[in-house]
């Protein structure tokens, strides 16, 4: 099959004057798992919308490799949707909902019965096959409505928050397998979520969006670990942001002392001297000394204040004196309220922002 | 399964199943012991009437026999004549034909008005339900004025070639049409708005992005969706256009009997034969219940 990559093209969009999407302009290649990700409301759904066609762009064009489709009808698109709440046909039962598709474009029945057969099969529910859609549960309805968008075997598939309606558990089994599906049938998907979790899961790559910005573009790691501004920062987990000021390329000062940082980029240096963003650090990455370590910066004298169980790992909160960091030790490292300890902080972990 | 004596908590109250069936009992009694009085047995007492005699002077005599069957089916001691089963068929006619107007109409009508916002849909519902608040015959006798041979829309009638140049509209079958579903409209369109608020748009852009064509979306993303307020509707505009007599009565002129008419005849009117309006009544209830079912069976079958 020949390889068809998605283009989006200073897409802009307003609803009743307000800007939801704020000229988005990115590419994916064919294949990969891409997640939009984003808090509700940045936009990522109207995107996903305007991709299928069932919204229209004010400005900016979509072309699915050579092709323009900004102006194409969902029907005349190579792309299918698993909708929110699936939106299977209540008076069709799980075979002829599957079928729909093929049946709209007139395919031999014996063509329809043996690929509807299969992708029963690819999502584990040939046992459903003449059950009606009211009778399943969450989780199976969510496997029907992924068969009934694959089963046309689209370039694309856009699946707009498929996971957020089922249980923690399920959930997670249910990424797994939307993983598997993805390679198996070597389609891209297009995923919306507003859950982070998910997004680090399953994709390839995460579009995080922010106001109707594409803010940052990268693979889970990426975005996790070099987060380029706060938002982004806060929004891919829980993340102590010190305010800092420029000292030199490789050093900033907190209000607790001054930061070895890597190297500040350049293009921030124009700032005043301030690091507008502020340095980032994540609550794991903060390392409690053990006697008779020792490090030649970013070491930091602090008196726990609290100690937290979370399950896996434990949180403190220690005092810096101007001002409070939140840190991860391992259930096995015991510190108490009161206890003083040093605090390392590896300039790698330090993420300079943006804003 | 809950076991009848497992104790359960409902409204807050520590009870057992068996205990709540029994209070169930005892709140829906009264109901029952209504419609028991007053629906079921006259009911029964309409049936064992339906084959009893007329005798003279308009009186009931208690002697059994299918006589009034054979009088429904056209036979009299003048021979055989179609004219009973020519007024059950017509009566058939208009109510279907009432009903599936009112759908073409009502349908319509309800995404119109679903369409607007909130405050907006309450006023024009009540509107809606405005003209159910005047009496019946008053609404009628409206209809005959405006139908009548000197107001505009009998000129406009004539004007398209619709009627002749000495014809009217008041009297006759657009008449009676006129009167049909502007009385049923409202009870039509109610359960029909109900389904309209209620629709799943997400289904329609699934037809939609299933590569469904115009008519095919309607069917299977909208239809099949409004299909409970459709039966809702079907029911609540059949079953009394049925019965109905009043609006064929005073729409229709003299020709125009139908079954309700030929009912109130044997009851109030000239004919003063119970029995045979019991039998007809039978024959209504029969009608209106079978006619149901094929619809439930025919058109409800792939949706309910």
């Amino acid at each position: 099959m020949e390889s068809v990559d998605l283009h989006i093209n200073g897409i802009k969009k307003s609803f009743a004057g307000k800007e939801v999407l704020k000229g988005i302009e990115v590419t994916i290649k064919d294949g990969e798992f891409v997640t939009l990700l984003g808090p509700s409301g940045c936009g990522k759904t109207t995107l996903l919308r305007i991709i299928g066609g069932f919204a229209k762009a004010d400005e900016g064009r979509v072309f699915l490799g050579n092709e323009d489709i900004s102006k194409k009808s969902p029907d005349k698109r190579d792309i299918n949707t698993v909708f929110q709440n699936y939106a299977l046909f209540p008076h069709l039962n799980v075979y002829k909902n599957v079928a729909f598709g093929l049946k709209s474009k007139k395919v031999p029945k014996d063509e329809i019965d043996r690929r509807v057969q299969a992708m029963l099969e690819l999502v584990n529910i040939t046992d459903l096959a003449s059950e009606m859609p009211s009778t399943l549960s969450g989780g199976q309805k969510q496997r029907v409505a992924l068969a009934r968008a694959l089963v046309n075997e689209p370039d694309i598939l856009l699946l707009d928050e498929p996971l957020s309606a089922l249980d923690a558990n399920l959930r997670k089994k249910l990424q797994v397998e939307l993983r598997e599906i993805q390679k198996k049938t070597d389609t891209t998907f297009i995923m919306v979520t507003h859950d982070q979790d998910e997004a680090i899961a399953v994709s390839d790559r995460i579009l995080v969006m922010y106001k109707g910005k594409l803010v940052q573009d990268g693979t889970p790691e990426d975005v996790y670990e070099h987060p380029v501004n706060r938002f982004v920062a806060t929004f891919m987990g829980e993340c102590n942001i010190l305010e800092c000021e420029k000292v030199s390329d490789t050093c900033v000062k907190a209000a607790f002392g001054n930061l070895v940082v890597e190297k500040i980029p350049a293009w921030m240096a124009d700032a005043g001297g301030k690091c507008c963003g502020g340095v980032a650090i994540r609550m794991e990455d903060i390392h409690v000394c053990t006697p008779g370590e020792h490090f030649e910066n970013n070491v930091f004298h602090a008196k726990i204040l609290e100690r937290i169980f979370r399950g896996d790992y434990w949180e403190l909160h220690a005092d810096f004196g101007p001002l409070t960091l939140r840190v991860m030790t391992d259930p096995d490292q015991i510190y108490n309220p009161g206890d003083e300890v040093e605090l390392y902080m590896e300039p790698q972990y330090l993420q300079v922002l943006s804003d | 399964m809950a076991n009848s004596n497992t104790t359960e908590v409902f409204e807050g109250k520590l009870t057992t199943r068996s205990r709540m069936r029994k209070f169930g009992l005892l709140l829906t009694g009264p109901g029952m012991l209504w419609l028991l009085v007053f629906l079921l047995l006259p009911t029964i007492f309409l049936l064992v009437m339906a084959f009893a005699q007329r005798g003279s002077y308009g009186t009931i005599d208690w002697t059994f026999s299918l006589d009034n069957v054979k009088k429904l089916l056209g036979y009299s001691s003048f021979g055989w004549s179609a004219d009973n089963l020519l007024i059950i068929w017509r009566s058939f006619k208009i109510a279907v034909i009432t009903t599936i107007l009112c759908l073409v109409v009502g349908i319509p009508m309800a995404f119109w008005i679903g369409s607007h916002g909130k405050s907006m849909r309450t006023l024009l519902l009540a509107l809606v339900m405005v003209p159910s608040c005047t009496n019946l015959v008053i609404r009628t006798y409206a209809w005959m004025i405006l139908l009548g041979s000197q107001m505009p829309p009998t000129w406009i009638a004539r004007f398209l070639g619709i009627i002749g140049e000495n014809e009217a509209l008041y009297p006759g079958t657009f008449a009676v049409y006129i009167g049909m579903v502007s009385c049923m409209l409202p009870f039509a369109v109610l359960p029909l708005y109900t389904s309209v608020e209620r629709l799943d748009w997400g289904i329609v852009e699934a037809a939609k992005d299933l590569y469904a064509k115009p008519v095919r979306v309607f069917y299977h993303g909208i239809l099949s969706q409004m299909m409970p307020g459709i039966v809702a509707s079907v029911v609540l505009t059949l079953v009394p256009t049925l019965g109905m007599y009043v609006v064929s009565d005073l729409l229709g002129g003299a020709k125009y009997i139908l079954i309700g008419n030929m009912i109130q005849q044997q009851f109030f009117g000239t004919a003063l034969d119970w029995p045979f309006g019991a039998m007809l009544g039978i024959v209504l209830i029969i009608s209106s219940v079978l006619s149901l079912v094929a619809f439930q069976k025919v058109g409800g079958k792939n949706f309910v």
